[in-house]
């Protein structure tokens, strides 16, 4: 493979529009010969069977930041072949170096013992040492990564939102403090081992690397025994869209009045491709499950577009969404913080307003 | 059942932070204890009022580290123990080494901490103090309950979904919104809570060297900014239908919000 691809993906391609985060300086890639070549690792996820957005979007952080001679692998843990012949042959048409796939029936349901015992069985198959690792900071990612980076004594940065090679050669990250009222940048001391979780919907998902696909190799793994046993596991967001990785949400707040009032917030959703969100108001008031709560106790998410339906806007709910490319509001109340960061905003009562705007969308259709 | 939680002083979440030469600037914005904290402080206290036992609380820093356990002893814990550091000068790493020091000089069944902490939103020293124990950990805690025999079961969230484990003691948990109220400090509380023991601790005495190669910061931060305001937006006039019709041509138009879908 060429390294047209890491030139192209050298581009912040991760910081998007107007809320983005700022720019970081990334300089051409340090390709000095006496440089010993770095082995980053993404790890992947599958959610029902599927991989996950956000694994593409960790591979892109990853490639956008490898330099001249590095090494790219992506591991793959899944619970049953299937699943991983799938989303591996996904994975190797994007990983520039090889997929490595570990499948036991033990990592179907997430604990973090045995994950934990995967991922170091891949490290111990990989060559050179893995320096790099990247992972989505999703419920497993979140949960993996601190228990990793302690085991390996590594540095960790979680839920990063831009990643790039600094001046200096050295990658930056780009991260949220106080729930996003301010930024943050940091780097890894030279040489150590790096953790990174990259937040969902913030780095554009890697496309096919042209040329031969990745070779995938199968590591054999022997799970120990858990302290932990997953007795059930259920499923409570409602919808088929994850609110994380949604490109489209229409939440609503307490002026949605009922569990009942957000049936047309869901017709909308399900109309454009997307998901229901709720501010914890909605949630407190039990119109609906708290599993659909964003801001800064619940959710953070990154849309294309957050339609925030009857939603004051308090900050800890900004703290969830205002990084949402295209915002609109819909509140009775012009005086409604939530006005201060919509793009569009629509003075007005929701109930007249959402059903306006579906029939104006079916009726295009 | 002697626990132990891990208590983080944040400003609150309703207070402005500003940033001022690259650095986010202290100021006296009122603090409390990261809510998470105190949903796992107020199981903890739940545990000791149903089983007996202590609840020691644990945090690193300074002054204002100290504050927030003074005001977890005010709400019922019997004692606590304060790690001076400057908090600048430490990393996730480097902070999970100092806790999990301390906890490993005493004898706890279970640690408790927060999901994350709202300044910082790593969620990482709590999970790395139970691998440096070689603890077990359930994260993102939202139920819990122990059983005769010993063993703890939790429902945990998952981005939406609930997941039930079963896990063996000693182990660290980490609390989510929706696990319990937590209580107010009572007035008998604050008057007690200036009796109980705040030991004061330093990294030299749990034996962490913090410039050495075990323990030293493995991050830096390179520098802090204000994320650029939004740009004003545009307020809809006219009817519901009229509003409703300006608005998708906006979104398929100039915002480019419904590529490809409809
Ligand atoms: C530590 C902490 C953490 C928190 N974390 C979160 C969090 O993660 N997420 C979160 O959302 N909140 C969080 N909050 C709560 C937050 O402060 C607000 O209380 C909450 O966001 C308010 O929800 P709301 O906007 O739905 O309700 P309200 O503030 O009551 O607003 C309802 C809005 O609906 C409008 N309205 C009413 N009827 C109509 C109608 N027919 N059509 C159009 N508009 C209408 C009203 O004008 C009003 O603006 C947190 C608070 C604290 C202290
Ligand atoms: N300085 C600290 N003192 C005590 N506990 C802490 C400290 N930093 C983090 N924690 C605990 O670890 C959890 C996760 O923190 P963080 O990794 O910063 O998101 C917090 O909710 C606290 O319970």
């Amino acid at each position: 493979m060429g390294d047209n691809y890491l030139a192209k993906e050298s581009q912040p391609d991760g910081m998007r529009g107007s809320s983005g985060t700022r720019e970081m300086p990334h300089s051409e890639m340090n390709g000095s010969s006496n440089r010993r070549q770095e082995q980053h690792v993404v790890v992947a996820e599958c959610r029902d069977g599927l991989l996950r957005q956000v694994s593409l979007e960790a591979i892109a952080a990853a490639r956008g930041c490898m330099a001249d001679g590095d090494k790219l692998a992506v591991l793959l843990l899944c619970g049953d072949g299937a699943e991983a012949s799938a989303a591996a042959e996904q994975l190797a048409r994007r990983a520039p170096d090889e997929v490595i796939a570990i499948d036991h029936p033990v990592l179907g349901r997430y604990a973090p013992d045995t994950h934990l015992a995967a991922v170091l069985a891949a490290a111990k198959a990989l060559a050179p040492e893995a320096r790099w690792w990247w992972l989505g900071h999703t419920a497993i990612g979140r949960d993996l990564a601190p228990r990793l980076a302690a085991r390996l004594g590594a540095g960790q940065v979680s839920d990063a939102l831009a990643a790039a090679r600094g001046g200096d050669g050295r990658i930056e990250l780009a991260r949220a403090l106080h729930a996003g009222k301010a930024l943050e940048r940091r780097a890894f001391l030279p040489g150590d081992t790096a953790i990174v979780t990259v937040r969902p919907n913030n780095f554009a998902p890697a496309e096919p690397i042209a040329g031969a696909a990745a070779p995938i190799r199968r590591v054999p793994f022997d799970p120990p025994p858990s302290r932990i046993f997953v007795r059930d596991v259920v499923r409570r967001a409602s919808g088929t869209v994850d609110l994380a990785e949604a490109r489209i949400i229409v939440a609503g707040g307490r002026g949605v009045k009922s569990a009942a009032g957000f049936a047309p917030l869901a017709e909308l959703a399900a109309l454009l491709g997307g998901a229901v969100g709720a501010s914890r108001g909605a949630c407190d008031a039990g119109y609906c499950d708290y599993a659909l709560q964003i801001g800064q106790t619940g959710k953070t998410v990154t849309p294309d577009l957050y339609i925030a339906c009857g939603i004051s806007g308090a900050v800890q709910h900004l703290a969830g969404m205002s990084r949402s490319r295209v915002i609109v509001a819909i509140n009775k109340d012009p005086e409604a913080p939530i006005f201060g960061v919509a793009d569009y905003g629509i003075v007005g009562d929701l109930f007249e307003v959402v059903p306006a705007f579906i029939a104006e969308l079916s009726g295009e259709y | 059942m002697n626990i132990a939680v891990l208590i983080k002083s944040v400003v609150a979440t309703d207070e402005s932070v500003t940033v001022s030469g690259g650095e986010i600037e202290d100021t006296e914005a009122k603090r409390v204890i990261n809510p998470y904290d105190e949903y796992g402080l107020e199981e903890a206290l739940r545990w000791k009022e149903s089983f007996g036992g202590t609840v020691t609380v644990i945090g690193a820093g300074a002054d204002r580290a100290a504050e927030a356990l003074r005001t977890a002893l005010a709400m019922g814990a019997d004692e606590a123990l304060l790690i001076r550091v400057d908090e600048r000068s430490v990393d996730e790493h480097a902070t999970a080494k100092l806790i999990a020091s301390a906890i490993s000089q005493r004898r706890f069944e279970v640690a408790w901490a927060g999901h994350m902490s709202v300044d910082n939103g790593a969620g990482q020293v709590a999970i790395r103090v139970a691998e440096l124990l070689g603890w077990p950990h359930a994260g993102a805690v939202v139920a819990c309950e122990l059983t005769d025999d010993g063993k703890l079961l939790v429902t945990r969230d998952a981005e939406g979904d609930s997941e039930d484990w079963e896990l063996t003691l000693p182990a660290m948990l980490t609390a989510q919104q929706g696990l319990n109220e937590p209580r107010y400090p009572a007035l008998a509380g604050i008057m007690k809570a200036k009796r109980k023991p705040l030991t004061e601790l330093t990294p030299e005495l749990l034996g962490v060297d913090l410039a050495g190669e075990e323990a030293s910061p493995r991050t830096e931060r390179l520098g802090c900014e204000t994320p650029p305001a939004r740009p004003a937006g545009r307020k809809l006039a006219g009817t519901a239908k009229e509003q409703a019709a300006e608005l998708l041509g906006l979104l398929r138009g100039e915002a480019q919000a419904l590529k490809g879908r409809g």
